[in-house]
């Protein structure tokens, strides 16, 4: 296998007047969001405003109160999205190649233990596949979610900021990796790091205000992973942290 | 065998004192009966006893192993349907305001004064704590690993049923455990409970007999074979919870072995 994981045909998603809500508020009214096909776009926001609500929503977790979520071939994306989280969810009797093949277990499927093998190369963890979770670091549980991720092999893959209890140095080369990996998949990345967006994001869209709305598409030149602490990229996060709402001196 | 060391110690210690404050008193035998005189009517019983702790011993693993089996097979039927949940589980909970002793006589009297009514009667005590327990654990699984599942499993028919089997079921095997280990607590006090309100074997109906006839001794010495049924059953159950679930952060408590400072 070389450094591309096969990608099945390339699915972008379109949200139409959704409206959620959580506990009686609502979270987001009536607003419009399209993923484009193999793209990742990075969702920016403060903690609480209803980031992982939303993404709950795409992933079919949790029906909307109204409006349409669904693939641009117009059909729903039940069965077509993999999903990561903040936390790896490993299951702790599971050896990291188990937990790569869950997905075929519980569809009642043969696991491809070849291909979770290879996918476990290409993450950079080869000899740990018989390992337990808790033998494994931050780092490589974070890894093995990543090929987990990568197995199921979906157009959509939802990530829930994937890289956030993470120490600075594993997060930037995981960050890397990660976007070296999904190319080609429509990723809807959230994350309240200005940096991480500007990092992965093929577009960056803030979420901001109560109930919340998306700004502009914001599209940074150049392919990622980049650079963020490059003189454009720095500029483009000032501007993304005044979008927050951050009082931005310098 | 350091390990053993210590609570040997101890045991042998209250024992010397137990016989001192006998012989210093003089209090009589068929009151508190001394160490050696409970050690003698052991050499001169020990075939009765050994008989009589057989019927036990096999009411109380037939009754663990029913009534561990029906709480399983509750709490799952509790986790996998919420009809189920709605209907069986105030009942369930219901059932347990009623005294075991209270029904006692009614299990006898409907199964005999046989080996059933014992299994029956040990059966109803462990069976509340494993299903409760298990109950409790499947109920507790970690929430990303079900939204996980159910992403991995969109749309496709049996999805339910495997993420109950595959991830809920052994994410609660600590919960169960501990209901298991409860469970080979008090299922001594069923099988005991069982023989005193009627039955013709056994070591709670050979202890009853003995207290009749002033045999105290003979009573001590049935005691002492129960709680060490007890132990053993405990320890052995512990030791295959944790076989069971050797990656689960150890709260188990094992008598041997705690803090050597």
């Amino acid at each position: 296998m070389q450094d591309r994981v096969a990608v099945a045909t390339p699915l972008g998603v379109r949200l139409r007047a959704l409206t959620l809500s959580y506990g009686g508020a609502a979270l987001i009214r009536e607003v419009d969001l399209d993923l484009a096909p193999g793209r990742i776009t990075c969702l920016l926001g403060p903690s609480g405003i209803g980031k992982s609500t939303l993404l709950k929503a795409i992933a079919g977790l949790l029906t909307p109160d109204a409006g349409r979520i669904e693939g641009d071939d117009g059909r729903p994306l039940a069965g077509r999205v993999a999903w990561m989280g903040q936390d790896a969810g490993l299951l702790p009797w599971s050896d990291a190649l188990g937990n790569v093949t869950l997905g075929s277990r519980l569809r009642g499927e043969p696991p491809d233990r070849e291909r979770a093998q290879a996918l476990l190369r290409l993450v950079g963890l080869a000899e740990a596949a018989a390992m337990l979770p808790a033998k494994l670091s931050g780092g490589m549980r974070q890894r093995v979610a990543l090929a987990r991720t990568l197995y199921e092999d979906k157009p959509v893959v939802l990530m829930d900021e994937p890289f956030a209890a993470l120490d600075a140095l594993t997060r930037h080369r995981l960050q890397a990796e990660a976007a070296r990996l999904l190319a080609g998949r429509a990723v809807l990345l959230v994350t309240h790091d200005p940096a991480e967006a500007l990092r992965l994001g093929h577009a960056v869209v803030v979420m901001r205000g109560a109930p919340a709305e998306f700004s502009q598409q914001l599209t940074p030149p150049g392919d990622p992973p980049r650079d963020p602490t490059e003189p454009a990229m720095a500029a483009l996060q000032r501007r993304l942290l005044a979008e927050l709402g951050a009082e931005v001196t310098a | 065998m350091i390990r053993l060391a210590r609570p040997l110690a101890i045991a042998l210690g209250l024992l010397a004192i137990w016989e001192l404050v006998v012989r210093a008193t003089g209090v009589p035998h068929f009151i508190l009966p001394a160490p050696t005189r409970i050690a003698a009517a052991f050499a001169a019983r020990g075939d009765l006893l050994f008989e009589h702790a057989v019927t036990t011993l096999v009411e109380i693993l037939l009754g663990f192993v029913v009534g561990g089996g029906l709480g399983t097979l509750l709490a799952l039927t509790l986790a996998a349907s919420a009809t189920a949940r709605r209907w069986l589980l105030p009942l369930v909970i219901a059932s347990q305001a009623v005294p075991v002793f209270a029904i006692a006589p009614l299990l006898v009297l409907w199964l005999g004064y046989g080996l059933t009514s014992k299994i029956a009667m040990a059966a109803l005590v462990i069976f509340f704590p494993v299903a409760i327990a298990l109950h409790d654990g499947l109920k507790r699984t970690e929430p990303g690993w079900i939204d996980l599942a159910q992403t991995m499993t969109a749309g496709r028919r049996g999805g339910a049923a495997r993420i109950l089997f595959r991830i809920r079921l052994p994410a609660a095997l600590p919960a169960l455990g501990s209901g298991l280990r409860v469970a080979a607590g008090v299922a001594p006090i069923g099988a005991v409970i069982g023989e005193w309100v009627g039955s013709s074997a056994g070591l709670g109906y050979l202890m009853l007999h003995a207290n009749a006839r002033l045999q105290v001794d003979l009573m001590f010495a049935a005691l002492l074979v129960l709680a060490v049924m007890a132990t053993l059953l405990y320890l052995a159950v512990d030791r295959l919870v944790r076989r069971l679930v050797p990656w689960a952060p150890d709260a188990s408590t094992d008598l041997l072995s705690t803090e050597t400072g």
